[in-house]
This record gives C-alpha cells, sequence and structure tokens, in this order.
C-alpha cells in the first residue's frame, strides 16, 4: 500500500488533489482511497487530505500517520504544522516552493531522506502561468508523478479531466505537465552531480 | 370585494337568508347535496365554532376542488374530537401527524401527488391557533415562502383549547386563561405587540391571504372556494369562538363572531400578493364591551369596579384596527 | 454495472436516483449535505425526475416525507446528528404511522459539545423509533444498502434508515461499482403502498388510538420488525443474486471459526479492525469479528449462534450510554443472556477521534492477557480528565467543561492526528 498525505490551506484544492491522486490511481487499474481531515475548516486554514492507493482492496480507515509520500501545498505550513510527521525512511517529499530545502529552513529534514526522493516544484508559478491561478494542487500533482513514479503523467491528465473541464482542464494538465519536467529535471540533476 | 352585494343582514347568511338569493348564490351548506365532509357524530363541545368553520370550509373546499381534496390536519380539538377511532367524521381523505407539521405534510402530499401526475387534487392543511401561531409557525413559513401549493386553514379560538385553555400567542390582551389567571396587577393576558399571524403570512407575498368568521358563512365560502382555485400558497385565517374556552353561552358562538368583526377588533378582510384587495365593513359599529360582556374570560374586567382603562385599551385596539383596515363604510359614524 | 471512483455521498445519491424515488426532501448538515446536493443536481439537470424540496428544517423534512409517503410516493431524506434529535418527534411519527420512508444518516456526534465529526450517537438515539437501522461497513455497501432499503420498507410499511459513516465514508473517494437501471428496476418493484391518500378512497390516517387498543398497534411495529429478521437475509440474498455481490444481511462474521475472542462493531470500523486481526492471526492470534449490520431488528438469535465458541466477546462502539456504558454491548448481553459469555464494552471513535491499528491492537493484547475492564473509553487522556475532575473539586465557578478539557489540552491544528 502506497499512503499520500497532502498538507495545505483551506481554498488550496487539498482535498481535491487527494480526490485527482485516487482517480488516477483508479484509472491504472488500483484501489485507492481519498479522504480529507474532515474539519469545519475555513479559507487558508491548515489542512489535511489523505490518499491510499493498493492493488487490493482497502478497508483502513485510520488516518495516514506513516505516509509513504507527503505533499506540503503550502510551505508556510513548515512552521506550523509537523507535515513531516510519521514519514517513512524512504518516503518522498514535494514542496510547492521555488526554494529548495536548505532555503527553507529543513536542511535537516532533507538529509535523512534520500535524495531523489525529494524535490521543490514552484507550483503556484507554474499555475499562474498556465492558469492565471494560483491553484497548485493539480500542478504538485503532476510533479508528483515525476517524483514518485507512482502514477502515471497520463493518469494525472485524466484525473484532471475527471474533476475539471474545458480551459480549467486544459490549463491544468499543461502546468501539471511542465510540473512534471521540472521535477525530472530536478532529479536528472541530481543524478548529473 | 367579498361577497356583499345584499346589505339584509341575514342574506345569504343563515339557512333562511337563502331564499332571498337565486339557486346558484345560495351557499354550499344550503344545498342537499352538500358534502358533510365532516359528518355529524364527532365529539366536539356544543356550539363549538371550530367544528362549525371546519364543515364550512372543507365544504367549500371539496366544492371548489370537485371532490378531489386531501387534508392534512394538526393535532389539536379538531383533530381529536373529528376521529375516536373506529369512527371518523372525515368523508375526505385525512391525515393527522404532528401538532407542529401539518403545513410540512401537507407540503408533502402536494408535493407526492406532483410527482403522480395528479395535481388536479387539492390539499388542505388546517390547525388550531396554537398549531398555527406557535408550534407549526416555522413549517407555516417554510410553505408560505416556497409558495407549496396548499391552502391552509387557521380555526382561531385563541387559545390552547384540547390541553384545557392555555394562552397562545393568539390569545388577546386581558384574557383569562388557564396560564394567565386574573391576578395580580396585570389580571389575565399581557398586553404584547401580539402576533397577527394574517399580516405575517401577508409580508409572505402568497398568492392568497384571507380572514373569515363563522358568522359568515357566504364570505367564508366565497374565500375558501376562490383559495383552492389559486395554485401556490393560501392562507384563511377563520375566527372561531370556543364556549368551553371562552366561558361563553352555546348558543352565542355565531353572535360572538359576529360581534367580534362588528366591534372591529377581528378584521375581515381578503388580500392578494401580499396587498389588500377587500374588505368587509362593518355594518353596525359597536363597543367592545358589548362582545367582551358575555364571555366570562373578560369577566374580571367588568362587575363591580370595571377595569376602564383595561377596556379603553382594548378599544383603542379595535379603533385601530378599524383605522389601519378602513372598516367602516364611508361616512358612517 | 459501471466502476467509478466517487465520493461516497455521491454513490449513495446515485443509488438512491436508481431507486426512482418521486420525492426527496432536503435540508442541509453535515455531513449528510453531498448525498442531497448530488441528486438536487440529477433532478435540475433533468437525470432524475423527481420533486425536490428544499425545505427549512429537519423537522420539515420528515414532515413533508410523511405526506408524499402517504400519497403512495416514494420519498426519500438523509441527515445526521443534530438534525435527527430535531426531526425526532416526526421519526417516531414516520414509524407509528407505517411510513416506508427511506432516510440516510451519515452518522454524527451529537452536541453540547458541538462536533460535527463521526460517531454512532446520532443512530442510537433514535433505535427504539421503530425504523429499521442498517450500518454500512463500506460505501459500496452504503449503496448497496440504500437499494435494498426501498424493497425492504415497501414490503413491510416501515421506514428505513441506512446509518454510514459521516466523513470517513460520505467524503471518502473509492472504487464503487454503480448498478445499472435495469438491475435495479428488476430489484425493486414500484412502490405499492399499504395506505394511500386518495380521494377516490377517503381514508382517515393517524387518529388518536386509547388504551384499549395502543399495545396492539406497537405490539404489531415489533411483529413487523420481526417479520424484517427474515426478509433482511432473503433480501440480501435476492440482492446477490441480481448484482453479484455480498451487501447487507443481519451479521457479518468474518474469521470466526476457533476465535476464542470476538470483537463486534458497526459501520466503517469493520474494515480497520478486520487488518488488525489479520495481522494477528499472522502472528498465530486468532482473533475472530462480527459486523452488526442490522441494529434494528436486533438479530439476538443471530448474534448468539455466530458467537457460539467464543469465550469473550469486545463490543466496540462509537456511541455510549451515559450512566450505564455500552448501548450495542447491552444488546449483545441480551442475545448472550442465557451463556454466561462474557461481554466487554470499548467505547471508541467518540467524535471523531480516529480509530487506529495501533490502539485496536494495544486493546486486544490487553483483552488477551485478561486486563481489559468491563468498559474502556479507548485512547482516553485520563489525565485530562482527572485534571478537570479535581479543579472542580476546587473552585465552586469552575466554568464550562468543555472550554475547560480544551484548555487544558491546547491547540491541536499542529496535530496530525
Amino acid at each position: 500500500m502506497f499512503q499520500t498525505r497532502i498538507h495545505g490551506r483551506g481554498g488550496q484544492g487539498v482535498v481535491t488533489a487527494a480526490e485527482m491522486l485516487s482517480i488516477a490511481a483508479f484509472l491504472e487499474g488500483k484501489h485507492a482511497q481519498a479522504f480529507p481531515s474532515f474539519g469545519s475548516e475555513r479559507t487558508g486554514a491548515p489542512v489535511v487530505a489523505y490518499c491510499r492507493i493498493d492493488n487490493k482492496e482497502i478497508r483502513l480507515r485510520e488516518p495516514i500517520m506513516a505516509p509513504d509520500s507527503i505533499i506540503i501545498q503550502d510551505p508556510t505550513l513548515l512552521n506550523q504544522v509537523d507535515v513531516f510527521q510519521g514519514l517513512k525512511a524512504d518516503g518522498y517529499v514535494l514542496i510547492n516552493s521555488a526554494k529548495n530545502f536548505e532555503q527553507l529552513g529543513i536542511a535537516d529534514i532533507a538529509k535523512k531522506l534520500r535524495p531523489d526522493h525529494q524535490v521543490c516544484v514552484p507550483a503556484t508559478e507554474i499555475a499562474m502561468k498556465y492558469l492565471g491561478r494560483p491553484m497548485p494542487n493539480a500542478v504538485l500533482l503532476g510533479a508528483f508523478a515525476g517524483l514518485s513514479g507512482a502514477i502515471s503523467l497520463a493518469s494525472v491528465a485524466a484525473a484532471i479531466r475527471d474533476k475539471f473541464s474545458g480551459k480549467v482542464a486544459e490549463g491544468n494538465i499543461n502546468a501539471a505537465t511542465a510540473a512534471f519536467e521540472y521535477a525530472k529535471q530536478q532529479l536528472a540533476a541530481l543524478e548529473v552531480a | 370585494m367579498p361577497n356583499q352585494p345584499i346589505k339584509f343582514y341575514q342574506t345569504g347568511t343563515f339557512t333562511i337568508g337563502n331564499r332571498l338569493l337565486d339557486e346558484n348564490n345560495r351557499s354550499v351548506q344550503a344545498t342537499a347535496a352538500r358534502y358533510n365532509s365532516l359528518n355529524s357524530g364527532h365529539r366536539a363541545c356544543q356550539g363549538c365554532g371550530e367544528a362549525l368553520g371546519a364543515r364550512y370550509a372543507i365544504d367549500a373546499a371539496m366544492a371548489a376542488a370537485d371532490r378531489q381534496l386531501i387534508a392534512a390536519n394538526a393535532t389539536g380539538c379538531l383533530e381529536v374530537f373529528s376521529t375516536p377511532y373506529p369512527e371518523t367524521s372525515w368523508q375526505i381523505p385525512w391525515i393527522h401527524s404532528l401538532f407542529g407539521n401539518a403545513p410540512a405534510v401537507a407540503t408533502g402530499i402536494a408535493a407526492g401527488l406532483r410527482s403522480k401526475g395528479r395535481g388536479n387534487v387539492r390539499v388542505v392543511a388546517q390547525g388550531g391557533d396554537g398549531s398555527t401561531t406557535d408550534i407549526g409557525f416555522g413549517c407555516l413559513s417554510g410553505m408560505f415562502e416556497r409558495n407549496d401549493d396548499v391552502l391552509y386553514i387557521c380555526y382561531d379560538n385563541e387559545g390552547y383549547m384540547n390541553t384545557g385553555v392555555q394562552r397562545s400567542s393568539a390569545t388577546p390582551p386581558a384574557v383569562r386563561t388557564a396560564t394567565t389567571m386574573p391576578l395580580g396587577a396585570e389580571p389575565g393576558n399581557v398586553f404584547g405587540q401580539g402576533k397577527y399571524l394574517p399580516a405575517i403570512a401577508m409580508a409572505h407575498r402568497i398568492p392568497y391571504v384571507a380572514t373569515a368568521t363563522v358568522a359568515d358563512l357566504h364570505d367564508l365560502e366565497y374565500k375558501v372556494k376562490k383559495a383552492i382555485n389559486i395554485r401556490g400558497a393560501k392562507y384563511i385565517h377563520i375566527f372561531v369562538p370556543c364556549p368551553l374556552g371562552w366561558g361563553s353561552a352555546s348558543n352565542d358562538t355565531i353572535n360572538l363572531a359576529y360581534m367580534v368583526k362588528e366591534c372591529g377588533l377581528f378584521p375581515v378582510f381578503e388580500a392578494e400578493h401580499g396587498k389588500v384587495t377587500g374588505v368587509s365593513k362593518i355594518r353596525k359599529p359597536i363597543p367592545v364591551e358589548e362582545y367582551m360582556k358575555p364571555q366570562r374570560r373578560y369577566a374580571h374586567l367588568f362587575g363591580k369596579n370595571p377595569a376602564t382603562e383595561t377596556i379603553a385599551k382594548i378599544q383603542a385596539l379595535a379603533n385601530e384596527n378599524i383605522q389601519t383596515y378602513g372598516l367602516l363604510e364611508q361616512g358612517a359614524k | 454495472m459501471t466502476l467509478k471512483q466517487i465520493e461516497g455521498s455521491h454513490g449513495v445519491a446515485e443509488a438512491v436516483a436508481l431507486c426512482r424515488p418521486e420525492v426527496i426532501c432536503a435540508y442541509p448538515i453535515s455531513p449528510q449535505t453531498h448525498i442531497v446536493e448530488n441528486l438536487g443536481e440529477m433532478v435540475k439537470a433533468g437525470e432524475l425526475k423527481a420533486e425536490y424540496l428544499n425545505v427549512e428544517s429537519e423537522f420539515a423534512a420528515m414532515s413533508v416525507a410523511i405526506g408524499s409517503s402517504a400519497v403512495g410516493a416514494r420519498t426519500y431524506t438523509a441527515t445526521a446528528s443534530q438534525g435527527l434529535l430535531y426531526m425526532a418527534e416526526a421519526v417516531y411519527n414516520a414509524s407509528g404511522l407505517g411510513l416506508p420512508i427511506v432516510m440516510t444518516i451519515a452518522n454524527r456526534a451529537i452536541g453540547a459539545p458541538i462536533n460535527i465529526w463521526n460517531d454512532h450517537s446520532d443512530s442510537m438515539s433514535m433505535r427504539d423509533s421503530g425504523w429499521i437501522q442498517l450500518f454500512a461497513e463500506t460505501n459500496q455497501e452504503a449503496m448497496d444498502l440504500h437499494i435494498q432499503a426501498f424493497k425492504l420498507a415497501e414490503e413491510l410499511s416501515l421506514p428505513v434508515m441506512v446509518c454510514m459513516d459521516g466523513f470517513i465514508l460520505t467524503h471518502a473517494y473509492e472504487r464503487l461499482d454503480v448498478p445499472t437501471q435495469e438491475q435495479v428496476d428488476a430489484f425493486l418493484p414500484p412502490f405499492e403502498p399499504r395506505q394511500e391518500l386518495n380521494p377516490a378512497h377517503p381514508l382517515s390516517i393517524g387518529a388518536m388510538v386509547g388504551p384499549e387498543a395502543y399495545t396492539e398497534v406497537r405490539y404489531l411495529a415489533h411483529a413487523k420488525q420481526m417479520q424484517a429478521l427474515e426478509r433482511i437475509p432473503e433480501i440480501a440474498a435476492d440482492f446477490k443474486l441480481g448484482f453479484g455481490r455480498d451487501a447487507g444481511g443481519l451479521i457479518r462474521p468474518y474469521r470466526l471459526e476457533g476465535a476464542e475472542i470476538v470483537i463486534i462493531a458497526l459501520g466503517s470500523v469493520l474494515g480497520t479492525i478486520k487488518d488488525v486481526i489479520d495481522e494477528l492471526h499472522e502472528a498465530g492470534q486468532k482473533i475472530g469479528v462480527l459486523g452488526i449490520i442490522s441494529y434494528r431488528p436486533f438479530p439476538l438469535e443471530a448474534i448468539c449462534e455466530a458467537l457460539k465458541d467464543a469465550k469473550k466477546v469486545i463490543v466496540l462502539e462509537k456511541c455510549f450510554a451515559v450512566g450505564i456504558g455500552g448501548i450495542v454491548a447491552t444488546n449483545v448481553r441480551m442475545a448472550l443472556a442465557s451463556t454466561g459469555q462474557e461481554v466487554l464494552t470499548v467505547v471508541a471513535g467518540l467524535g471523531g477521534r480516529a480509530i487506529t491499528m495501533s490502539s485496536l491492537h494495544a486493546m486486544l493484547q490487553e483483552a488477551v492477557a485478561g486486563r481489559l475492564g468491563k468498559l474502556t473509553f479507548m485512547d482516553l487522556q485520563q489525565g485530562v480528565v482527572d485534571r478537570v475532575l479535581e479543579h472542580e473539586r476546587n473552585v465552586r465557578r469552575s466554568g464550562p467543561i468543555a472550554e475547560s478539557v480544551l484548555r487544558d489540552i491546547g491547540a491541536v491544528a499542529s496535530k496530525i492526528s
């Protein structure tokens, strides 16, 4: 079972991101379960959503305490929420930021993780470029496909089409594709180094 | 303008008066084919205004709906005295659910009928003033706001009579009830700002609102028939004296219902989409005392030391109604 | 059938729509709202032909349902928590009148303190209302139970509540198998009411019943629930024939063979429990699970039979009766009244507290070691409780209780679980 926890703020489409991730996995023939942290949260409040992916039926209903991957949609949460709680040693971390881990002040966390399991992607900037709106959620799923390979970019695109339509869908898909490539480049740079 | 073309007092109002009208204009009650929707044999008190009002109203509704009528009834006297099972006085499909939900049940009936393509069947909800102005008020307002295709009829006897004559929000000032005893500095019910449901109904801008009394059969039937033929939410507020609760003689029911209108305490009018379109004028103005004196619920205001100030305040309420609704004929005193 | 990755609420709305409801009443309350929103969308879009009413309260919602059901229209509504309490009078009335309304309860705690999260306090408060209560383990089962519920309700002329865990199920995206209209039509015949308000055949419904007949009328309500005890498994079997999967029934045993300890639960927590039990079996500990689907009627005999080899029964419930303890456990004890088997109560998951595998493991090891008490509140922060009690002993004007507890625990925004 592959478990992902997504952190963000109300209004950033955190819950929708988890749902789209589950749809992407479903489209690949897997079982997936997405659910929110069940708060009556208002815009701007910290929000958590979860997604489990497995090859068999998922019965477990507890929140994801030991995630295989963490997506952080808003780096300002780093000082507010213990976003890395329970992250597995070989887990993935994807952060929406134009800065790197050191600049974000979490070099210690970065050090504990595999270098090729962590990446910062300026998803908000990419979203602004392709969508004209600072919605990082679907964009990050593209980067997530690039980072983890848990799902394919094509499935992410299909999941985006499931949730959105028309211009919004196309913009998100273009942005997700750009983020996918950005993440791939970052990882490729590691190999060269 | 309500049905009031002929100025003989008894014309069309009582059975005898029908002789002065041609057959088409006679009341439903006066016809041999009247429905007796609320049939005889029920357990209402002698002289019950509500039993009379309900029979008048539902028979008129049956006539207007060509017998395609279903009624939802709130808990209360009318419900209790009409269905002492295995006997029922109702000759129409009738349901009683709860005290506070008759308007919503009627909404459900109307919706269910619509879903079945039987929109020709008309729906009436009915209850006393307790279920209407107090416990069922939320459901009633919701029914109005959605403009559901229901005629709601309130039989107002100004108190909770079924439970033993307690005060409701429709109980008038100074009235003695089991919970507003004639004791202390302000005997009887308090002088509040009132809760006048016809005006509240009008504030919802529903297609039709009317008031009526059991003293004017023709007017009552006219309004019910008119309401039945309108689609959307309708509200009719019928004044029904309660001999038991008011301490009045059972043979005074019609008389009191007549006098309440004549003294101005109960304006009889109709309104469409929030605007008054017709008023029954006072024929022979009387002071409020004349209406109040036959009722023991006002007895503490009279006697050796009459509460003249209180009576004056009640008269002022009547005067205000007369002003507001223009109840006097022009030129009348 | 079509496989879809959709939200539980969406799935339930699709299942309800496939049942061709004629009247739907909606009043918003979390976590039920998505269901009626989805249905409203279907009606607006013209995909579902039904009367859809936005009413002014839950009390009105059930009252509208009473009216529409009484004219023979298939009627649906949904609520939760405070909403169920607010409609309580009409809930009892609907069953008393024998009207086959189907209602989803998106299970949620009851205030005060106000809490929007999941537990079973709401449904349990209506356990004696005369409604049939079915609890879904998964979103698939929630869908399937709705289809069965209409059939059961209309056959018996009794209302049915389908209870599904709020948020945990209603807001979870999962793979759902959505049946075809043909399948549902073949399974669920058109509603043929036992009583109908119809001008062609006037009748009075809702008469006052005195001491001379009240007992008999109430007994008939019980007798109907006893009939439901027979029909629920049969309907589940029919459903399997038509839809090819297990859903519903009275109870659901899991790995009971050779299990000396059996844990009983209702709803979605059964999934987590089963994962724990599988791990324990791998470690050689044979603990069984018994899910209760039909809480009303309560299947006394089926439960007694299923538990015949168990030495110790643990009832894990998301509710409790203040002043006595377990609610489900009390019922289970009744099922085992003549056997003398030990029944322990574990109250867990109140107000949305996560029921984790690790807490379940720890609790079960206590049980295996014979240390689990008669009544345990899982993951209770005893220190917090003790401090509040101490404060109350020392200070007369100790202030509001919930706020004392919250002050002690501190801000929780930084916690994940």
